[in-house]
């Protein structure tokens, strides 16, 4: 089974050398699109691969690269890798730029050229330390190697790329909001539209693509549109880094196709669940997706699956609810992250994440009304998509919303006297 | 101009340097303030109304910035920095326990400094090593399945480190 991302990954997780990531193909695919494909084509191939971003959102990327204008007149534009990864339960992005730095550089690439932008930004958040060191020293062999910099392989094209790391804030993960960051300001976010395609980094056109998505962009121009489509097990193309964390016997991050079932990921790969633990329920893609059940353990991880069953793939990597986990206090711990982590500037989130927090507190202390169940639905919707100005509060929502549906007796016990010295 | 005096001609130097990444000075902003903290340990107002006249930006709205980040310090910290994921999978595998140890060896809370100036204890969101949970970040370096007994190792370490310098 072809895995692509992770295939030149050592065992000791130390960083892929320029040599090394050579000696599997590497840079060829840039060297390929510079040399064979004008950037309409590149864009069509990946259009064509069916490349659905690996940040959450899962927009397609071919898509998101041709809204962006093209011509003379289009002036000044901007790639931005967004890699601020700092969604709870997600580990993915990290393992990517730090054992293999010069996979997510090739895409960067090629993505800058398909836009034909001649600079592109890596957000990274500013926690990834060991991240930041081996983008340095890839990026320093890139441009020693003529891969980056002017007149790149005699094909006419610049590119500059530079590593700008950040201070800590999740809201930075909000496209438009990083956009702000990155100019050096409050990471708020945007209105939209304008999407960043149109009007993005000082009001340039800008893609903003997730690290995970630009690995997978080299492989496609190098095996092909057919090849990459062929990896997907279901509807998506493609392999992708799963994760489990949680009681699970292995925790771990792991490569498979699109589409391998959820419980291929649990007890095959995490190796089941702990001894003397049993599964209650699982957030598919991160904390901002909402919960699923064991019965759910046989659907494929994709984008149409996982929404139809009313949750998100989101970053893919899932974190394990075991029956001696309090689901009320997993909330509460999750809320307790959207709240800090809101930018403040839409009334749903800045008041209504405080809000949750506070009835859930009340709740686990005893001090919860039967009415306050009600109220926190209400404020599930409240928060959802559609008002606010961006993804976080409907994020928030997610866990909340499904754990009122799935777990309700677990809140209602919480009402009842004597009961509010249950642990956690 | 007075922020050359405050700040030194190496702080200048960096900072300049990442600000030559951006059509905009001010997009170094953040970076300028790690810069800053890299030498000093955490930003006093001196320092940034020094930054902000280099980056061309008015002080006020660059302490915005500064207040809206996480691992910007405004306030002195200690020599070591210790950062304690609280979220989801930490916590499920034990993240206050581990927190409450480091506390009581430390006889400071979240958000406080040992009175010899070594340790600074602060919550962190998801460090991205959830398989590895629980973790804690000190200084750069990342600490994964940490354990009570992991702790005592581990300012042992930093004890030593700091009583050698």
């Amino acid at each position: 089974m072809d895995k692509p991302l992770t295939q030149n990954i050592k065992p000791d997780l130390s960083a892929v050398t320029l040599d090394d990531y050579r000696r599997t193909g590497g840079y060829e695919g840039w060297a390929k699109a510079l040399k064979d494909m004008a950037p309409m084509d590149v864009i069509e191939a990946v259009k064509d691969a069916g490349l659905r971003g690996r940040g959450g959102a899962g927009f397609p990327t071919g898509v998101k690269w041709s809204l962006v204008p093209q011509g003379e007149s289009a002036g000044q534009k901007y790639v931005v890798v967004n890699a601020d990864e700092m969604e709870p339960g997600t580990f993915k992005d990290r393992l990517l730029m730090e054992a293999d730095p010069h996979q997510l550089i090739e895409g960067v690439a090629i993505a800058a050229y398909a836009v034909q932008a001649d600079t592109a930004y890596i957000f990274l958040r500013g926690e990834y330390h060991l991240s930041a060191r081996r983008l340095e020293q890839a990026l320093a062999e890139a441009r020693s190697a003529g891969y980056l910099g002017k007149n790149i392989l005699g094909s006419g094209f610049d590119l500059e790329i530079h590593l700008h790391t950040s201070a800590g804030r999740y809201i930075c993960g909000e496209e438009t909001a990083l956009l702000n960051s990155l100019e050096g300001k409050r990471a708020i976010p945007r209105a939209k539209p304008p999407y960043p395609q149109t009007s993005g980094l000082w009001g340039r056109p800008t893609v903003v693509n997730n690290v995970e998505t630009l690995c997978n962009v080299p492989h496609i121009i190098r095996n092909g549109v057919d090849w990459y489509r062929g990896l997907g097990r279901g509807e998506d193309a493609g392999t992708k880094l799963f994760g489990v964390s949680g009681r699970v016997k292995k925790p771990g991050l792991w490569e498979l196709p699109m589409g391998t079932p959820v419980r291929v990921l649990i007890e095959e790969c995490a190796g089941g669940m702990r001894d003397g633990y049993t599964l209650r329920g699982f957030l598919p893609g991160g904390g901002s997706t909402d919960f699923l059940l064991p019965e759910h353990l046989d659907l494929p991880m994709d984008f149409g699956a996982m929404m139809k069953a009313g949750s998100r793939l989101g970053t893919g990597t899932m974190v394990v609810l075991d029956d001696r986990t309090c689901p009320v206090r997993m909330v509460l711990n999750l809320e307790r992250f959207f709240a800090q982590e809101s930018c403040g500037w839409c009334t749903p989130c800045r008041d209504g994440l405080p809000w949750v927090v506070e009835l859930l507190e009340g709740l686990v202390a005893g001090r919860g009304r039967p009415e306050d169940l009600d109220l926190l639905e209400q404020l599930a919707r409240l928060m959802g998509p559609g008002n606010t100005f961006c993804a976080l509060a409907p994020g928030a929502a997610a866990p909340l919303q499904s754990a009122l549906k799935y777990f309700r007796p677990d809140f209602e016990r919480y009402l009842k006297p004597a009961s509010s010295a249950r642990v956690a | 101009m007075n922020e050359a005096r405050i700040l030194s001609e190496q702080e200048t130097a960096e900072i300049l340097a990442a600000a030559d990444h951006y059509p905009d000075k001010s997009a170094a902003s953040v970076e300028a303030l790690k810069i800053v903290q890299k030498y000093r340990g955490w930003v006093s107002d001196d320092a940034l109304k020094s930054v902000a006249g280099l980056l061309k930006m008015s002080p006020d709205e660059l302490d915005g910035v500064a207040t809206f980040y996480n691992l910007i310090f405004r306030k002195p910290v200690g020599e070591n920095v210790i950062l304690c994921c609280d979220s989801v999978s930490c916590w499920m595998l034990g993240a206050d326990r581990i927190r409450e140890r480091l506390s009581e060896r430390l006889g400071i809370g979240l958000g406080e400094t040992t009175a010899d100036g070594r340790y600074t204890l602060l919550p962190i969101v998801c460090l991205g090593a959830c398989d590895r949970a629980p973790v804690l970040m000190v200084g750069e370096e990342l600490y994964e399945d940490v354990d009570e007994s992991k702790i005592d190792e581990l300012l042992k370490r930093y004890g030593e480190a700091w009583t050698n310098r």
